[in-house]
């Protein structure tokens, strides 16, 4: 029972591009990504898509659909309405290298920029011991597949001006899952608050509402972490935040 | 077109490593860690290869559940699970170093799950003893890659992204380096190198259903047999019992094993917990054979025997493909697999979140209410590039394999969670063996002009060409190919029907055309992929054509049962020098007494210490 749907895919480079319409046969439980595949096979084959694991798993096919960061591969058609037209276009974060590809290399260079874990020293029988309860919250930030939707979300990050005072949403994660780890010997405050910005964010929640891992960024990461530097250095921003927004300490 | 080799941009180093999943990243930070210059390529970005898709978890005995597991019992549970088949060397490599490799993950940020004492937690899984899986959650592979990952990029070792290697240069006999060319731009890139190591996984893009991603086409298998190593054991494709069935889109989606180690149970549609009728007489003695005993093994009682849903894969396959076959089968042509009614929802969600949101995302089921629907999919390669067990090296002076494209460790059957140890181990013996070879070199081998000529052209005529076939859909050919002619199970007459189909389809794609230019064009990607997923198709169906017994994963119709002679055997292919492919039946070499004598053992008698206990521990 395949029907037609109509989709606009935008096609181009770093030159430029546009819109091109293609109508294509759709079958039940399809997701999106299934679909530019078949345009792919059939109608384009040199449409350039990034994908790896078609299982919401590697966070490779990120892309805009009808205006909203998503995972093409975790994107089921029967999402949108029964004659909607579904418009698909590369993230704007980033610099399109061709057609639905964006040039992503930034993340690696700010992921660079953290430090590694600085292990304390082990327990005298040669393990380390770490309590579920206190790696929980680590372990929520490690879910992250880095798609890079919250970053391509994160209006900081979208203004290309602030790429070079804010590592965006999904590095505030990293720097938190090492700045919480029970076995990180590090101070990282002082660079949090310095080198990786984390006074640009104002707790849009943006971030959080796109990450298909559903990780609680602004409040599990980015608020203790702005609140372990205001602890330190008194950030009024934050001061006010809670102030205002009645967001309570953690311990 | 005349080619200037000197205008190409070229890279020098000791070490080049195709791959970045687990064994790739292992394989670098080794040889990097030893002193040499060392060069990653992988065809996606970091992060993303095949290892992240990994659920269950790592074995390895550490016993930090079961103290009675040590590295003993799991390289008789290996040996059991490989049918008799595997390496006996590389099976005791791993068992001893596994639990080591794994500790190390933790100093570079791994967090695994953690047992009450703090240790790291392990979970039960098919065809292991005891709970010996490493995880987290059922993301452990993420949490493998990122591990080494975000260890890797401060190890001093160069990363070339979407970066696919198309041929090994060599100097006469030795190998000598790698062409490459970069997706996005289009452009070869010459990297000229002491040692290559490979590690670029499995193949399972031959066949229509698969858990495996778009990078699984054999490139290593193929890069390896076109520079005169040989490749082992092809005939040994692993089909994972469950994969998703429905809906069509998302057939062969893994759902992990982890369902079953966590109590899921298998039904047919009359509601019968089917697995008791299937259990094969090796384990007969060590698997419940009452609902009552399986029942009394989940809560936890340690002289309850292992329920008969936790057999080997290979054996679990085949008995949903037999419910299905006898007209027993799910709606949409597989079994139910059910933990609903087994654990709590909370449970569920917490030790299985992956499948719980897999199965409500793609298919709108509630798998903490409802039933999952479950049937094989086409899930790893045993076989792969033949190596020496110690140092990974194949027949090709300099060209070392590990991971998934490697062959040996796991015999004629996989166990679940061998592999991502698999990957620590003997990546990290890849790392080694690879900077001892380059140390121990004199002069740097030097491809000369007329190899990487020879490959540009191959690759850039696709492009050229006025017209010919649309790679996708002989690929899309192929993969009827293979589910027709060498499934899960074979026999003669379809199998020689499947060599003549890849024949066929090998001359149809000497014509391929891509449409487009040379910059990031999966098109031409997908030309390239082809060549080296039919040589590694015809390898396996030759392989399997030849095997005339079952074993393990591979089921002939026509040869019911293990055959005692073939035990003594594996199937190596070659390319002749008339560049045909050839295979043949090579002697397997023997076990040393100890370990002949613990894969045999009484369990009961490795545990007493009757049997083994003079082993060497390292
Ligand atoms: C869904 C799923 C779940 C699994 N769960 C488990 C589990 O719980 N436990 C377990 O032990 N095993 C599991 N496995 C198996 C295991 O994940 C794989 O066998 C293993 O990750 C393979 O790792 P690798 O390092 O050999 O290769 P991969 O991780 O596949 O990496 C291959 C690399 O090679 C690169 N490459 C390939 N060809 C080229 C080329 N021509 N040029 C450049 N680069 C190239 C790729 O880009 C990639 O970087 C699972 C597999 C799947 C599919
Ligand atoms: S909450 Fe902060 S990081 Fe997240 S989108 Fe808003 S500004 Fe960006
Ligand atoms: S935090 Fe979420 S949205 Fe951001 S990169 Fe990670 S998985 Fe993607
Ligand atoms: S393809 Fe891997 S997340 Fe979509």
């Amino acid at each position: 029972m395949s029907t037609t749907r109509k989709f606009k895919i935008w096609r181009g480079d770093a030159q430029g591009g546009d819109f091109k319409e293609f109508d294509v046969d759709v079958d039940p439980g399809m997701v999106v990504l299934d679909v530019l595949h078949r345009v792919q096979a059939r109608q384009a084959n040199d449409l350039a898509i990034r994908w790896n694991c078609k299982a919401g798993k590697c966070g490779s096919c990120s892309m805009e659909i009808n205006g909203r960061p998503r995972l093409s591969c975790m994107t089921r058609m029967n999402v949108f309405g029964p004659d909607e037209t579904i418009t698909v276009q590369p993230l704007k974060a980033f610099p399109v290298i061709k057609d639905l590809v964006t040039d992503v290399s930034w993340n690696y260079r700010q992921n660079k920029r953290i430090r590694p874990l600085k292990p304390k020293p082990r327990d005298a029988d040669g393990e380390h011991r770490m309590y579920q309860e206190d790696v929980d919250r680590v372990q929520e930030f490690r879910k992250c597949i880095e798609c890079y939707l919250c970053q391509d979300t994160c209006h900081v990050l979208r203004d290309r001006g602030g790429q070079d005072r804010f590592v965006g949403p999904r590095f505030m994660i990293r720097l938190a899952s090492l700045e919480m780890h029970p076995l990180d010997a590090d101070d990282r405050i002082p660079e949090i608050r310095k080198e990786f910005g984390s006074g640009m964010c104002n707790i849009t929640r943006c971030c959080t509402e796109v990450c298909p891992e559903h990780i609680n960024i602004t409040d599990n990461a980015i608020i203790p972490l702005k609140e372990r530097v205001v602890d330190r250095y008194f950030d009024p921003i934050v001061y006010l935040g809670q102030k205002l927004f009645g967001i309570s300490k953690r311990r | 077109m005349s080619l200037d080799i000197s205008e190409l941009k070229t890279i020098e180093t000791d070490i080049t490593v195709i791959g970045a999943g687990g064994a790739g990243l292992r394989a670098a930070i080794e040889s990097s860690a030893q002193g040499l210059k060392t060069v990653v390529l992988s065809k996606s970005l970091l992060g993303k290869a095949h290892t992240v898709m990994a659920e269950g978890g790592m074995a390895a005995a550490m016993g930090n559940v079961d103290k009675r597991d040590n590295w003993k019992v799991h390289f008789r549970d290996t040996m059991r699970g490989g049918k008799f088949l595997n390496l006996w060397r590389m099976a005791e490599l791993h068992a001893k170093q596994a639990p080591a490799r794994v500790k190390e993950l933790e100093e570079w940020g791994a967090v695994f799950d953690r047992t009450k004492e703090g240790l790291i937690s392990q979970r039960n899984f098919g065809g292991h003893r005891y709970p010996r899986l490493a995880h987290v959650g059922d993301r452990t592979g993420l949490e493998l890659i990122r591990t080494l990952q975000d260890h890797g990029v401060h190890q001093g070792i160069d990363f070339l992204m979407e970066c696919t290697a198309l041929r090994l240069l060599k100097d006469g006999e030795r190998v000598a380096g790698v062409l490459a060319y970069y997706r996005e731009t289009g452009r070869f890139v010459l990297i000229r190198s002491r040692a290559v190591i490979l590690a670029t996984g499995g193949a399972g893009k031959a066949w229509r259903v698969t858990s495996n991603s778009w990078e699984y086409t054999g490139d290593g298998t193929y890069l390896a047999y076109e520079a005169g190593a040989e490749l082992m054991d092809l005939e040994f494709t692993q089909f994972h019992p469950t994969g998703m069935v429905w809906p069509l889109s998302v057939r062969g989606i893994l759902v992990t094993e982890g369902v079953r180690g966590d109590g899921g149970i298998l039904l047919n549609k009359d509601g019968k917990r089917f697995m008791f009728d299937y259990v094969p007489e090796r384990f007969a003695a060590e698997t419940a054979d009452t609902v009552d005993e399986a029942t009394r093994w989940l809560n936890g009682d340690k002289n309850a025997r292992r329920p008969p849903e936790l057999l080997t894969r290979d054996v679990v396959a085949r008995s949903i493909r037999a419910e299905i076959k006898a007209g027993r089968g799910s709606p949409h042509g597989g079994a139910f697999l059910d933990i609903a009614s087994r654990r709590p929802a909370d449970f569920i969600k917490r030790r299985l979140p992956g499948m719980y949101h897999q199965f409500k995302e793609l298919a709108e089921v509630d798998i903490t209410k409802e039933p999952m629907e479950v049937g094989p999919t086409l899930h790893y390669f045993m076989g792969g590039v033949r190596v020496d067990a110690d140092t990974q090296m194949t027949r090709v002076p300099g060209l070392f394999a590990c991971g998934e494209c490697g062959a040996g460790m796991h015999g004629a059957n996989r166990l679940g969670g061998n592999s991502l140890s698999d990957l620590i181990v003997f990546g990290t013996l890849a790392g080694k063996g690879a900077a001892d070879y380059a140390r121990s070199l004199g002069a740097s081998p030097r491809a000369d002009d007329e190899q990487i000529k020879v490959a540009i052209r191959g690759a850039t005529e696709i492009l050229n060409r006025e017209s010919g076939e649309n790679p996708y859909l002989l690929h899309e050919k192929l993969q009827d190919v293979m589910e027709e002619g060498v499934g899960i199970v074979r026999a003669e007459d379809e199998l020689k029907q499947g060599i003549r189909g890849i024949e066929e389809l090998g001359e149809r794609a000497k014509n391929m055309k891509a449409a487009g230019t040379s910059q990031y064009n999966p098109g031409w990607h997908e030309a390239l992929s082809m060549r080296s997923l039919l040589v590694t198709a015809e390898a396996v169906a030759r392989s399997a054509l030849m095997r005339q017994e079952s074993r393990g994963a591979h089921t002939r119709l026509d040869y019911e049962g293990e055959r005692d002679e073939w035990v003594k055997y594996n199937i190596v292919c070659r390319k002749s020098p008339d560049g045909h492919m050839e295979c043949e039946k090579v002697l397997r070499p023997p076990a040393a007494p100890y370990l002949e004598e613990i894969a045999n053992s009484k369990i009961e008698d490795l545990e007493s210490g009757k049997v083994g206990a003079a082993a060497p521990n390292d």
